[in-house]
């Protein structure tokens, strides 16, 4: 058993660990707090003075607000069914015996790797340009007036491009999943008779649903941050048509130079973040006890 | 017992399959197909796919003009530092957590997870005036410093969960052999969490290489990695499909066949264990 010379030692060798993450997490973020309560501009300098709550309720209270809040729930929401949906009737598409198994799963798992950056301009540019984009041309060979994406439906075209970025990481976590279910389990069942639908909704989709709740969980926590797509594609229009709540901090700090508003975001932004994680944590906390 | 399977099954399965794999990847490949086109041919109508005048001048294009090695250079000093500072606080960490555990030891891992689920907004202005204060903004150091509190524990929890594998008794009889802390570190441990560690420095390279939150915000020429490289060609004048295209594969071409080697590691490493 562990001596309390290597008990101490331990300590000493988490202690770094600990601490960075500590620092990190407590040392901006009461700053974060702090600046929420004041009115404080970068453009001027100097004139920084304590507003109580004023900040929130001007965050709150802005119509970009409601308008950002309404499209990162529509945002996460929408990728959420494309991915999990899809991710689902993929991996049981890629479970079946098939050739070129491994080149299908390189090929479908690719776009996780691209940086969104590149993800976001390929779009952009190649597929939804109304003029030059490949859905453009394909619109005028079948004859119907090419459709402006990105300025007619720009939640809806991020979304896509969103999805596809996420499509991969979905499908990927549930094959491995299914591919885990005991396969002698399955023949077992199936020589006690069971028959296919009762083998797929007794024994698959319990065992699926765990990874699909793994899925969401851990999709939603990165899907409350999308940035880069936004910026890169829409700038979060036109107007605040496709602003989440991310982008509209940072429009509201960066850019505006508001540091108490873009503050008091921040933090709406956190607490949205941890109703989300307080689910998470919960899941693979049981998960460490198994 | 392999269960039979027709062919003609079989061969419908493959057909669906390739269908749907090859449209995935069909951006992708249109990309690359782009970057050896002449922008003439890139925009051209019809598009087309394989029969234009091969071309590499995009790539040199690209090369020459831009900084582009100046931005490699920051992606993989930023990935792969963050990725081997990350690797020397956790290791340690990991090893005392899996081998030495402690009554806490459960909750110290969930809250270091939950540090992980901190929205980038709630502390993008401290740290950026923290950072325009003490001159890291748009530095390589800070970012790397960055990239590293950000990823410590994926870090710490990939590799927690593959030490937990190794048999704790090997270290037990090390120990009653008379061997120290360190020595057993240094002989028993190392060699058989090595591709643990492997696994965790590859997934962890790939996600600072393709971050893309703070590498917009902290950086602007410098610094800047590739993902603020090709943000820049955004603007309305960069629209030239075969060089961005260029610029593009470039940029995803080593991450994408890192990536396709750890397959695996990224599901365990991305659901923190919970799916292996």
């Amino acid at each position: 058993m562990a001596t309390a010379h290597s008990r101490t030692a331990a300590r000493l060798m988490i202690s770094p660990a600990v601490l960075l993450l500590l620092a990190w997490m407590i040392v901006p973020l009461s700053m974060t707090i702090y600046f929420s309560f004041l009115s404080y501009n970068l453009l001027s300098p100097g004139t920084e003075e304590f507003i109580g709550l004023l900040n929130y309720e001007y965050f709150l209270t802005d119509p970009a607000f409601f308008a950002a809040l309404g499209n990162t729930l529509l945002l996460v929401g929408g990728v959420l069914v494309i991915t999990t949906v899809g991710g689902v009737l993929l991996a049981l598409l890629l479970d079946q015996p098939m050739w070129g198994q491994g080149i299908v799963r390189i090929l479908v798992i690719a776009p996780f790797f691209v940086m969104p950056t590149v993800s976001a301009l390929v779009w952009k540019n190649m597929f939804m340009n109304p003029v030059s984009g490949l859905f453009a041309y394909g619109a005028s060979a079948i004859g119907i007036e090419p459709f402006d994406f990105l300025a007619h439906a720009p939640l809806f075209s991020i979304i896509v491009i969103v999805a596809w970025q996420w499509l991969p990481f979905a499908t990927l976590i549930l094959l491995t999943a299914l591919q885990s279910l005991d396969s002698e389990q399955l023949e077992a069942a199936e020589m006690d008779g069971a028959s296919k639908i009762s083998r797929f909704f007794y024994m698959v989709v319990p065992h699926l649903s765990r990874a699909v709740t793994v899925v969401i969980l851990i999709q939603t926590i990165f899907l409350l941050s999308v940035f880069a797509e936004i910026l890169v594609t829409t700038n979060g229009g036109p107007g605040t048509a496709s602003t989440n709540i991310t982008f509209l901090v940072y429009a509201q700090s960066l850019l505006q130079f508001d540091v108490g508003g873009g503050s008091a975001g921040g933090i709406v932004a956190v607490i949205l973040a941890n109703i989300v994680a307080i689910f998470l944590l919960r899941m693979i906390g049981k998960n460490l006890e198994a | 017992m392999a269960r039979a399977v027709t062919t003609r099954r079989k061969a419908v399965v493959t057909a669906c399959a390739w269908a749907i794999g090859l449209t995935i990847f069909f951006p992708i490949l249109w990309t690359v197909l782009t970057s050896f086109k002449t922008e003439a041919q890139a925009i051209a109508d019809p598009p087309t796919l394989l029969f234009f005048q091969w071309t590499t001048e995009n790539y040199s294009e690209v090369l020459e003009r831009s900084n582009y090695f100046r931005h490699f250079a920051n992606s993989v000093i930023i990935s792969v530092g963050s990725t081997i500072l990350g690797l020397i606080i956790a290791i340690p960490a990991a090893w005392s957590m899996a081998f030495v555990p402690a009554k806490r030891t459960k909750d110290v891992l969930m809250w270091m997870l939950s540090t992980k689920m901190l929205p980038p907004v709630g502390v993008l202005i401290p740290i950026y005036l923290i950072f325009r204060d003490t001159g890291l903004l748009d530095s390589r150091i800070g970012l790397v410093v960055v990239m590293t509190l950000i990823n410590l524990p994926i870090i710490v929890w990939m590799l927690f969960t593959y030490f937990k594998e190794i048999p704790g008794e090997i270290l037990e009889a090390a120990r009653m052999d008379g061997a120290t802390l360190w020595s057993e570190i240094l002989y028993v441990l190392t060699p058989m969490a090595v591709p643990g560690i492997a696994s965790t420095m590859l997934l962890n390279i790939i996600l600072a290489w393709n971050e893309a939150f703070w590498t917009l915000n902290l950086t602007t020429t410098n610094a800047a990695p590739l993902t603020a490289f090709i943000a820049s060609y955004s603007s309305p004048e960069g629209l030239f499909y075969a060089k961005l295209s260029a610029a593009s594969a470039m940029a995803i071409a080593p991450i994408l066949i890192m990536g396709w080697f750890s397959q695996k590691q990224l599901v365990r490493g991305l659901t923190f264990g919970a799916v292996k």
